[in-house]
């Protein structure tokens, strides 16, 4: 695999919208082409290479390529935008909609990223080992057809409505999450370790499992007895869990929440 | 500004020239003879037709913006820059005002009737067709489920009904009277609907049957340029092709006040539906086709269907709730007081849904066994069946077997089964695409200056990029549809605007509206009513609700001469 290094310059105040750091832009391009790649803050047009020194070997394939980020980029927004192939690594912490609309290849994110991250998911995955802002994994404003594919994985805590609208794909948060995991959920599969309220509020299919323990559970969940070491959608988890089936508040509910006893 | 379109192939039905290889004249924004010292612009090798009209496209209002509102997904679609000459735009099935605009001159259409204007929300519809540039705009106006004129016409008293609906287009500076599921908005109201002609609205005890012809009487008293525009009862709905067939009968024994039909009949593909269930939904286009063919008193457009995602909207609020319930998408409702309650909700048309499929084959039917081009017109009922930027490929379907065919490849079987469209072999040529995108349009709204390039027609004019000596589009449909979806040039009252398909210079149209006059002593009768129930039931003063000409632009009142007392 072929390098490109992006070390972050002077950033600036407010977001900085650079969706052409995607392993499919740069593909085929050289480092200068790169520089040149436009990057949107405020209501002006600059350059990748006014916020970013680049350096490395860029690959003529998208699949043979990663980028590595130096550092944070607290303001930079849409990082692996509609990305297919390829890894881009973030040394540090990123802004909004890392990932959103990926269909394939890795995203490495070692500090934190910031809400609508992984927004609509196709397919890939995207790794952070901090944080995640709210709306991780969720569907874009309006749009009700969700992530549909690939995998999320934060180590940390996420905030809320994380899944909202999953259609598809996997979303495993460590710690805790927010309010409203899982909301309208429909396919696919959600692990957190603990919630606070609401979780799976109006989710009609697929399955959330919480490891830690739920807060306050909606009325609309039944529960379904006791399982010991379940294997849910493909996965195994160790444990006695406590099924529930739900949310009853919608029409031919089909969904499951496990809540490790 | 003079020019002079040189030796183009001319298709203008209402004139009856038919790919004659002859120029355009043009000075001072209108069709002339001759012309002298003119800019010349050689369109030799090229379709030369009048500016497209678009009848029935709802591009503005209240409605359009709650789709904008309720639909951000949407507007991820289309996003174009601003650029030296246009503005920042975006949106697919909901795009913005200034989009709407640009992309009908792209198309070649020089004028627009945004479908369904509630008086209510007259001057928020006015401000944003204020905001579609580069077209001649109308609105027609709801006037189906009016508390005054179905309280009028179930008294019987048909003049005042007329008074009204005559003060009521001034007011709302709309252009003609719509009708949209007569009794069933009102119904709504009362979390009903009506289901055939004869079924009572709530409190007013009027019945469709007599709301139709009512308003048929009232709009041939008045003589008004446009016929009445009617949604039938029933939108949407398995077997519905009764009611659509019974609504057709209503029409006879009328003459028209003026040379038209004496009913449009609207989005008529939603309206040919057989079959008892969704699971034996069937075309009845040929049926409806056959009652159109025996008709000289009715005419239609056709809502056809293109695949994809859309977004519903119609003052049929009932209708909306029911598509809502099948979808279990996001929906929207409105109730506008005394007039109307529309609705919102997103659709899908999947090549995969027999149901789609059907639909999809049903426009086509219609618009291939109608006869006579000029009474079936070309409408997607944007965004409804379809964004009106989708008719390049409609064109290309009436215009292949070949492509229609490919197309049923693709789709499901249902189309093939039930429905008659692979058994017809008709594909239009120019001169009846001519005439179901813009003749019979302009024809059907009384604009005597739109439609054609006759001598003191506007100088809207559009030429495309197609030699038909050289293109077959039974075989070269892609062709045909690319060529269509851009002009080489697009004329507005003379000035070039679209050239190679890029906007070229922005400009702002006409606004219609009709100025009909009554009797005074009818209109002081009128007044005292409406004082008496503004004041009762209206949130809005009625001084404060006709809508001033500084809201429009270019304001043109057709003055119209009735015969009312
Ligand atoms: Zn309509």
């Amino acid at each position: 695999m072929r390098e490109v290094v992006l070390t972050p310059k002077e950033q600036p105040p407010y977001g900085l919208i650079a969706e052409c750091i995607s392993c499919d832009v740069f593909a085929g391009r050289s480092i200068e082409e790169i520089e040149a790649l436009p990057v949107y803050y405020g209501n002006r047009q600059g350059k990748l290479g006014d916020f970013f020194d680049v350096a490395g070997e860029p690959a003529d394939k998208a699949g043979e390529l990663r980028i590595i980020i130096e550092g944070d980029v607290t303001k930079t927004r849409w990082i692996g935008r509609d990305m297919s192939a390829g890894e881009i690594v973030i040394k540090g912490s990123a802004d909004m909609y890392v990932g959103a609309w990926m269909s394939g290849g890795r995203i490495v994110v070692e500090g934190d990223v910031g809400t609508f991250s992984g927004m609509q998911m196709r397919g890939g995955e995207l790794h952070v080992k901090g944080s995640a802002g709210d709306y991780l994994g969720c569907s874009y404003r309006g749009e009700w057809r969700g992530m549909s594919g690939g995998r999320i994985v934060v180590e940390g805590n996420a905030g809320a409505e994380v899944g909202q609208n999953l259609n598809g794909g996997r979303i495993f948060v460590r710690g805790s999450v927010d309010t409203f995991a899982g909301v309208r959920m429909k396919k696919g599969l959600l692990v957190v370790g603990s919630a606070i309220d609401r979780v799976g509020a109006q989710m009609t299919g697929g399955a959330i499992v919480v490891l830690n323990g739920v807060q306050r559970l909606l009325p609309g969940f039944d529960p379904a007895g006791d399982v010991e070491n379940p294997e849910i959608e493909g996965e195994s988890f160790e444990g006695v869990f406590r099924k529930y089936t739900g949310d009853h508040a919608e029409r031919n509910a089909r969904g499951v929440l496990y809540i490790k006893v | 500004m003079r020019l002079i379109l040189r030796n183009g192939f001319v298709y203008d039905p209402l004139n009856g020239i038919n790919g004659e290889k002859m120029d355009i004249c043009i000075e001072n924004g209108k069709i002339v003879e001759d012309v002298k010292d003119a800019k010349v612009i050689d369109c030799s090798g090229k379709v030369v037709m009048p500016g497209g009209v678009e009848i029935h496209s709802h591009i503005a209002g209240g409605k359009v913006n709650t789709g904008r509102i309720m639909r951000p997904e949407d507007h991820l679609k289309n996003v174009m820059p601003k650029t030296r000459l246009t503005r920042a735009a975006n949106g697919y099935s909901t795009p913005s005002t200034f989009l709407t605009g640009y992309l009908y001159a792209k198309l070649g259409y020089t004028t627009a009737f945004t479908a369904a204007m509630p008086p209510l929300m007259a001057r928020h519809t006015h401000e944003e067709l204020h905001d579609i540039p580069m077209l001649d705009k109308g609105a027609l106006t709801l006037m189906g489920n009016n508390w005054f004129v179905m309280r009028y016409l179930k008294r019987g008293d048909v003049e005042l009904a007329a008074a009204f609906a005559a003060w009521l287009l001034r007011a709302a500076k709309g252009y003609a009277i719509k009708v949209v599921n007569p009794g069933g908005g009102e119904a709504w109201g009362w979390g009903r609907d009506v289901r055939n002609l004869d079924d009572p609205v709530p409190h007013f005890d009027i019945t469709p049957r007599e709301i139709i012809t009512g308003l048929t009487r009232v709009n041939e008293m008045l003589s008004l340029p446009h016929s009445i525009h009617l949604h039938a009862n029933n939108l949407g709905r398995v077997g519905n092709y009764l009611t659509t067939l019974e609504t057709m009968e209503l029409a006879n024994g009328t003459k028209p006040a003026r040379e038209r039909q004496v009913v449009q009949l609207t989005h008529v593909q939603f309206h040919s539906y057989g079959g008892d269930s969704w699971r034996t939904f069937a075309s009845e286009a040929e049926s409806i086709a056959k009652a159109v063919n025996s008709k000289d008193n009715v005419i239609v457009d056709v809502g056809q269907v293109v695949f994809g995602d859309t977004t519903t909207m119609t003052a049929d609020g009932p209708m909306e709730y029911y598509l809502s319930s099948l979808t279990g998408l996001k929906w929207s409702n409105r109730n506008i007081e005394l007039e109307t309650s529309p609705g919102v909700t997103p659709f899908i048309y999947s090549k995969r849904s027999p149901v789609a499929a059907v639909q999809w084959a049903i426009g086509l039917e219609l618009a291939l066994h109608i006869k006579d081009p000029l009474k079936v017109l070309l409408t997607t009922d944007h965004p409804n069946g379809a964004p009106f930027f989708r008719y390049p490929t409609i064109i290309a379907w009436l215009m292949s077997s070949r492509y229609r065919e490919e197309t049923m490849k693709e789709v499901h079987g249902a189309a093939q089964r039930n429905t008659t469209l692979a058994t017809i072999d008709r594909e239009y040529d120019f001169y009846e695409i001519a005439a179901v995108t813009r003749a019979g349009q302009a024809k059907s709204l009384g604009l005597a200056e739109k439609g054609h390039l006759g001598a003191g027609a506007d100088a809207d004019v559009a030429v495309y990029d197609i030699n038909p000596e050289e293109v077959d589009p039974s075989r070269d449909y892609k062709l045909v549809e690319e060529r269509f979806s851009a002009t080489s040039y697009t004329i507005k009252d003379g000035e070039i605007v679209v050239k190679d398909g890029e906007i070229v210079k922005v400009v702002n149209g006409r606004t219609l509206y009709v100025d009909a006059k009554v009797d005074s002593e009818l209109e002081r009768e009128l007044e005292r009513d409406l004082d008496y129930y503004f004041k009762r039931f209206y949130s809005v003063n009625l001084a404060n609700y006709p809508v001033q000409e500084v809201y429009l632009t270019r304001p043109t009142p057709i003055e119209v001469k009735t015969n009312v007392r």
